[in-house]
């Protein structure tokens, strides 16, 4: 059986989205005019994050993908985030 | 249902017809058996080149061969032996074979996908013979490609690395058919906690296939940017680091160790309770040490760089990690054990090589501990220490469980038995052969005999001798174990569909399997290895 | 049951996309390794990749952002569309997609170019003077953007197979694993980019 596709995501849903999206672009570029030092870093990364969580749940359709796929995204970025942080145990206590 | 489910995998010709209805063949089976070839074939051009290796060992200096010659070689056996050998070759043949037939499918859920695999496993492999033909000269910087010194070398380091590249490549898709496959194309009634141990151990390992590989990849593609461009990421000269290539290395290589070694410990997993007529002792706890070693072999890559200049913490946090991977691993070897305690056993060939991998792996586990552990460590880096370590761990464990899959499971694809004394002599050869060969060298590498080194000490030289000895018997039995199976292939007494008594799905379809594999997906409406005894089912 | 298939001919579409989400980790990995690399160095050397990346052009590098973002909201509407079944809207959004795609290499081609120009390419005499941070920063820059170009141009070509196979019907309201699975593609090109762009135009 082909394509079951139980949601269709609405041209309206995905206009919305991505107005937040531009919206949020926005927001970081104007962000790097103020001198956050240290933060600029974290700051970016966390609306990245945000977009890219939008990106994944609503263009992606994960949000309505079953729960195992929801899962292995998630893991995806975690492993990803322990091999850089076990990484940085080495050169931030060299 | 009529011809198709009837005729052998080995006759059937479908669309195309002699030659090119298997070389254009998406029947996993025949896929399996590409592999199986390749292997072989690839298997005895290494292992010429490691007993060319240990001829020139055989006495101090000057043997039969140049430095330079001897680099190239133990730079060429790596990488074949490595990437197209190991990594691929118990999932890639075995698990072709098996996998849908373990868990009542037709095929993988990419057939295609699957040839295409093959396809690029041959170009990356021949890539790989070819560098040594091809270019600026054989690559003579290991196969770990360390920095700076692969980044200097005038050989044709480029053609290895892309050969790796490729063979990667044909690795992840390789692992995303597998995990496609379990998670879809399981037969009615086989719940995740029904399905046997081997699917169980390749679905581990495919995870790392996706997930591990790729880092080597763009890493393989850095050192080529280093070459061709300069870009500096590894060039202290202009601000990078060394050290970081190491990282980005062992990040794949250490995980890469797993996917050698848990399709090996699925295929012992298999066998035990055949040939002990019980079910596995454990079955749970097989599924959760498999998933973590998978899991926690991600964060050990650092126990090859103790001393590279890693931070203390780094260290001590490697170190640490690397025991407690030991622990699954253990809890694996009781479990075997405690199937076969108590069991009907019937000492046939397969037992034979899962019982000897038992052994050899222990002492790969044990001597991987000394290397693990920080001050003992320093005394054996970089000696022959670590390279019977890792002899005895890749080819005592998935080398012998390659054996042991290819013993038990070569009624079922051929349709025909070997001979079980010429196959007992052989085993005889290579078990005395391997550990003639690996044994020594663990001593002579604590008293300081240094790895990838063509000349040594005349102190060192009684134990090479012994290794080199050790070196023949081994090939011998090799030789006599491939040409045993060969002559069996074509003139063996016919096999029945179940030979040994297994209660996996493979041994319910005849021998060989037909085109279809099933006349009828079965429906699965119990545990596996149920033998009939007393202590069994709860579904 | 066809003599060479062991399955029906069309791939299950839960299949074929599980396929296709692992396939996309396995490319969040390979960048994932370059990210890696960005974030030691950075770390070593923020001052001078501050300093580096006021080379880059913000501007630019924002509309492109736009560019990908349009694009995968487009790529997204066309998987509505043919859900709808409606085939002109279908083509109509993939060609839109496909344009922006093709702005933002133009883009990137001009952003290179530039660079060249000023003498800034891997292993330039003029990046030997700069001083390590900044040598390293725009080794990143390349290397990261290049692949990602390179992806970006797969995913052209991906979503142009995707026009045709519409047009002539191959793919339809009741099949269309094959042009969700490259909406699926371009999204992750999008996502590596809204990853990429802070971190090399918006650390000033």
């Amino acid at each position: 059986m082909n394509n079951d596709e139980k949601h269709i995501s609405s041209y309206q849903s995905l206009t919305v989205v991505l107005v937040i999206l531009l919206f949020l672009t926005a927001i970081s570029v104007l962000i790097t005019g103020f001198h956050l030092g240290a933060l600029t870093v974290a700051v970016a990364l966390l609306i990245a994050s945000v977009k890219v969580f939008i990106v994944l749940t609503q263009f992606m359709h994960l949000k309505f993908e079953n729960r195992f796929l929801r899962l292995a995204v998630t893991g995806v970025f975690a492993l990803f985030a322990v091999v850089t942080i076990i990484t940085f145990i080495d050169y931030y206590f060299r | 249902m009529g011809n198709e489910a009837e005729v052998s995998y080995l006759e059937y010709q479908g669309r195309h017809k002699g030659i090119w209805s298997w070389l254009l063949s998406t029947d996993h089976k025949r896929i399996g058996l590409l592999y199986l070839y390749a292997v072989i074939f690839f298997f005895f051009v290494a292992a010429t080149l490691g007993l060319l290796m240990r001829i020139e060992l055989i006495a101090p200096g000057r043997t039969i061969m140049e430095p330079q010659t001897y680099n190239g070689m133990f730079t060429i056996h790596g990488i074949i032996m490595i990437f197209v050998i190991v990594i691929p070759g118990l999932a890639a043949v075995f698990g072709n074979f098996f996998l849908p037939i373990l868990i009542g499918a037709r095929d993988v859920a990419f057939p295609k996908l699957n040839l295409f695999s093959w396809y690029l496993y041959m170009i990356g492999a021949l890539l790989g013979v070819a560098s040594q033909f091809f270019g600026s000269g054989p690559p003579d910087t290991g196969w770990t490609f360390y920095v700076p010194y692969s980044v200097e070398s005038a050989t044709s380091v480029i053609w290895a690395l892309t050969a790796a590249f490729i063979l990667g490549f044909s690795s992840i898709l390789t692992g995303l058919n597998f995990i496609v496959t379990i998670h879809r194309m399981r037969a009615p009634g086989m719940k995740w906690m029904r399905m046997p141990l081997f699917p169980w151990a390749l679905y581990a390992t495919a995870w790392i296939q996706v997930l591990a590989t790729p880092i080597v990849g763009i890493t393989l593609i850095m050192v080529i940017a280093e070459r061709v461009l300069n870009i500096g990421f590894f060039d202290p000269a202009l601000g990078g680091d060394p050290v970081l290539f190491q990282h980005l290395f062992w990040i794949y290589s250490h995980p890469a160790v797993y996917i050698m070694i848990l399709p090996a410990m699925g295929v012992v997993t298999e066998i035990f309770p055949t040939f002990s007529q019980k079910p596995v002792f454990g079955y749970g706890a097989i599924v959760i040490s498999s998933l973590a070693i998978a899991f926690v072999g991600y964060f050990v890559w650092g126990h090859h760089m103790f001393t590279s200049g890693m931070s203390y913490y780094a260290r001590w946090f490697f170190s640490f990690l690397t025991f407690i991977v030991a622990i699954p691993s253990a809890i694996k070897v009781f479990n075997w054990i405690s199937t076969m305690y108590g069991g009907s056993i019937d000492l046939k060939p397969p037992l034979l090589y899962a019982i000897s991998f038992i052994f050899l792996f222990l002492i790969g586990g044990f001597t991987g501990l000394v290397l693990g552990a920080l001050a003992t460590n320093v005394q054996t880096h970089d000696t022959a220490f670590v390279v019977a370590h890792f002899h005895y761990i890749i080819f005592g464990g998935m080398g012998f469980s390659f054996f042991a899959a290819i013993h038990y499971w070569f009624p079922k694809m051929y349709g025909r038995m070997y001979n079980n004394s010429v196959a007992n002599i052989a085993w005889g050869f290579n078990f005395v052969g391997f550990n003639l060969l690996y044994f020594p060298q663990f001593i002579i590498g604590i008293q300081g005999m240094p790895r990838r080194s063509y000349d040594y000490l005349p102190q060192f030289e009684t134990g090479h001798v012994l290794s080199t000895v050790g070196a023949f018997i081994l090939i011998t039995g090799l030789i006599l174990m491939v040409i045993n199976l060969m002559v069996a292939a074509r003139r063996g007494a016919k096999a029945p569909a179940n030979p040994w008594h297994g209660v996996t799905l493979e041994w319910k379809i005849p021998s060989p399997p037909p085109h279809e594999n099933f006349d009828e997906i079965p429906e699965i409406t119990a545990k596996p290895y149920f033998f009939g005894t007393k202590d069994q089912n709860k579904a | 049951m066809t003599d060479n298939h062991t399955h029906t001919e069309h791939l299950d579409s839960e299949t074929g996309k599980l396929g296709m989400w692992i396939f996309l980790f396995t490319e969040l990995f390979l960048f994932g390794g370059l990210f890696l690399v960005y974030a030691i160095f950075r770390a070593k050397y923020s001052a001078d990749f501050h300093l580096a990346a006021e080379e880059l052009n913000a501007f630019i590098g924002t509309i492109n952002t736009v560019f990908l973002l349009v694009s995968s909201m487009t790529a997204a509407m066309a998987l509505t569309a043919i859900q709808k079944g409606d085939k002109r809207l279908t083509i109509f959004l993939l060609l839109v997609t496909i344009l922006l795609a093709a702005l933002f290499m133009v883009n990137k081609y001009f952003e290179w170019s530039h660079k060249f120009e000023y003498g800034i390419w891997p292993g330039s005499p003029v990046l030997k003077n700069m001083s390590h941070g900044e040598l390293l920063f725009f080794g990143l820059y390349y290397m990261m953007t290049g692949l990602h170009a390179l992806h970006v141009l797969i995913g052209m070509i991906l979503l142009s197979i995707n026009v045709v196979k519409v047009k002539t019907g191959a793919v339809n309201s009741g099949r269309f694993l094959m042009l969700e699975n490259s909406a699926l593609y371009w999204h992750l090109v999008d996502l590596i980019w809204i990853f990429l762009f802070p971190l090399l135009y918006l650390i000033t």
